[in-house]
């Protein structure tokens, strides 16, 4: 049994129009995704601004209602997480990609970690401030900043403010969307790292939502690129960036900059081949409303969209 | 063989907060030659838009000491209306977020149109457009007719941003300073972004500044690199020499901070503490010092200066000949023995 099966999710949203605010058409934001998650691994959900890598994470945890679909975690259907027992939802909690706009200013950090904690359990005031001294801790901040306010961090040391909060109660299901985009490098490197202490600690998975393929590489097992609300392309690491099929996950792949200076015309070379490739067999990986096809598994772990032959 | 275009001399930008003044840029002397990128990397707050805004004259209130010599000019000391002929024409900037940079209530062939209206007055309405077009399709836009009349809200970010660059070089300019130019948009796009500057390079035998925080994006494009910490030049080298053998530890932390999508690491380096406020900065001894206090005080210098380790690689402070990454955190704290 998978930890979290999400089975051919739809998320669409209405496009209402007219004088009567009609709904005239839909955009499928999320359009038929399957996935599933093992306990204590990353699974990386990759895609471009628009593919709706974010409104799946967000309807797993119930912040966009599911059109249709199933989410189940641990053989328990979530699809309706309001519905769902509290100690389910306790168990799934999010980090949010902006720390600037995540928490809010006018509270002090007690109050931000603490949140989650008044919700669920039942604390007096004094075991809620260990508490929250105990999750700073965690997190490499100082128990003493609990009276704080956001403004007065920086942006690395908001961003584990989120963590701790999303931490608060233990849950085993973290949905980090873009953590450290707002981020620059070395304190990116800082809340990555972090984030691989904490998993190992706390025995906590991942679905880790990101654009930038270097960070996804570095901390995922699995791997889902999205295009247009639908999977293009699903597997380990290594079959997504050494073995890419799908021409969409090719372009991807080709377009991370590399490092190293002296691979530079061989790199821009071998863009421009994929690149020519990408527009000349456009139609042969997607159908005729440019969506993408099935996936298809090519081998144990590696799942492709493409079509029918014959 | 290479022509200087740009020259910098002790540029110092410095902002008023309360009653005194801090200086975001602190003495940075620099130069940019013709058909060449010149990278500007460091993390947000080193000073490096705060330097570009300087070169362009976009701050409004800061004080500003030092020369930049823009082929004869000054144009640090110049006046706003002959800086307004220069600007625009002989050198232009390409902002960082192109939806809060465009006008939302104009077309967008008018806000193109109006930056060869501002330079050239003899062109009729019609060869304006005509222009406008041409540009449009330089920069790779479909549809550049349709496209013509639209609002920056009907375009994606990356299209956007070529617009962007449609404006930056309508007058062709000899000097372009980009200002982190992909950092709002998505891999492939910023591909297809870095490709077109890198042609206009090409084609127009321009001096580019690109500013950027992503090392990737250096890599890909640089012909040489300036990284700056906390207002700063702390090293200056030719791209190929910054990868492979950086000097200042500022530089190496940076390079090791990186999740390199080649080989897997098991940790990544992060520098310890954080980049200090504006009025926080040492203004005395060498600035990266507190990062790495595992290095000696007496290994660093009282007044730090630009090195020449080789020829054209130049190092800020002595320290880096010191410099190791401690294998454990007991070495971060008490210094290696």
């Amino acid at each position: 049994m998978a930890f979290l099966e999400v089975k051919d999710l739809k998320v669409h949203f209405p496009i209402k129009g007219g004088i009567f605010g009609r709904t005239v058409d839909h955009i499928k934001a999320v359009d038929g995704v399957s996935f599933e998650l093992e306990k204590g691994k990353t699974y990386g959900l990759v895609g471009e601004s628009g593919s709706g890598k974010t409104t799946t994470g967000r309807a797993i945890i119930g912040l966009n209602n599911i059109t249709s679909g199933s989410v189940t975690y641990e053989g328990q259907d979530i699809t309706n997480i309001r519905r769902a027992k509290s100690s389910v939802r306790k168990d799934i909690q999010m980090i949010f990609q902006d720390p600037y706009s995540s928490l809010n200013p006018k509270k002090r950090v007690l109050d931000i970690v603490a949140e989650p904690i008044r919700n669920f359990e039942s604390m007096t005031k004094k075991e809620e401030r260990i508490r929250v001294q105990e999750l700073m801790e965690l997190v490499g901040l100082s128990p003493e900043s609990i009276l704080k306010y956001p403004h007065e961090f920086s942006g690395g040391q908001r961003q584990r403010i989120g963590i701790a909060r999303a931490v608060a109660l233990k849950p085993k299901l973290i949905v980090a969307d873009e953590p450290v985009s707002a981020l620059d490098v070395s304190v990116q490197a800082q809340v990555l790292n972090f984030m691989q202490d904490i998993q190992k600690e706390l025995d906590l998975t991942y679905l880790f939502i990101g654009h930038d393929l270097g960070v996804i590489k570095h901390m995922c097992d699995h791997i889902g690129i999205m295009y247009r609300g639908r999977y293009v392309e699903e597997g380990t690491v290594n079959d997504i960036f050494t073995n890419p099929q799908h021409i969409y996950t090719k372009r991807l792949v080709a377009a991370i900059p590399d490092i190293d200076p002296n691979k530079r015309a061989e790199q821009r070379a071998f863009r421009k081949e994929v690149q020519t490739e990408y527009e000349q067999s456009f139609n042969d990986y997607f159908d005729e409303e440019g969506l993408a096809y099935d996936l298809k598994p090519i081998s144990d772990t590696h799942l492709v969209a493409l079509p029918e032959k014959g | 063989m290479s022509e200087k275009l740009l020259e910098i001399k002790d540029l110092r930008t410095s902002f008023r907060i309360k009653d005194d003044y801090y200086a975001a840029v602190d003495g940075v002397n620099l130069t940019v030659n013709k058909n060449e990128v010149l990278a500007v990397v460091g993390e947000s707050g080193c000073g490096k838009s705060a330097l570009a805004f300087s070169v362009m004259g976009l701050h409004t209130r800061a004080k500003i000491e030092g020369n930049i010599m823009f082929k004869d000019k000054d144009i640090a000391n110049i006046s706003p209306s002959d800086l307004n002929k220069i600007r625009g024409k002989e050198m232009s900037m390409i902002f960082q977020d192109p939806l809060t940079s465009l006008n939302p209530l104009m077309e967008i062939g008018e806000q193109i149109a109006e930056v060869l209206l501002l330079h050239n007055k003899q062109l009729s309405k019609e060869q304006r457009k005509e222009k406008v077009i041409e540009l449009l399709n330089k920069v790779g836009i479909p549809r550049p007719e349709q496209v013509h009349g639209q609002f920056p809200h009907e375009l994606s970010g990356g299209m956007r941003q070529r617009v962007m660059i449609a404006m930056a070089i309508a007058n062709e300019p000899e000097l372009l300073i980009a200002d982190e130019p992909t950092t709002a948009l998505d891999v492939t796009i910023q591909s297809q972004i870095l490709e077109l500057i890198n042609d206009l390079k090409q084609d127009m035998n321009a001096g580019i500044i690109l500013i950027t925080h992503d090392l990737g994006v250096v890599a890909e494009m640089a012909d040489r690199v300036a990284v700056m910490y906390a207002g700063q030049i702390v090293e200056i080298a030719d791209v190929h020499t910054l990868f492979t053998n950086p000097k200042h530890p500022y530089t190496r932390s940076l390079l090791n901070s990186v999740p390199n999508s080649n080989e897997a690491q098991d940790k990544l380096h992060v520098i310890q503490g954080i980049v200090p406020s504006l009025q926080n900065l040492p203004r005395e001894g060498c600035r990266f010092s507190a990062r790495i206090p595992w290095v000696a005080e007496s290994e660093h210098e009282d007044h730090p200066e630009l090195h020449e380790v080789n020829d054209g690689h130049f190092v800020r402070c002595t320290c880096y000949k010191h410099f190791d990454f401690p294998d454990n955190e007991e070495e971060q704290q008490h210094g290696i023995s």
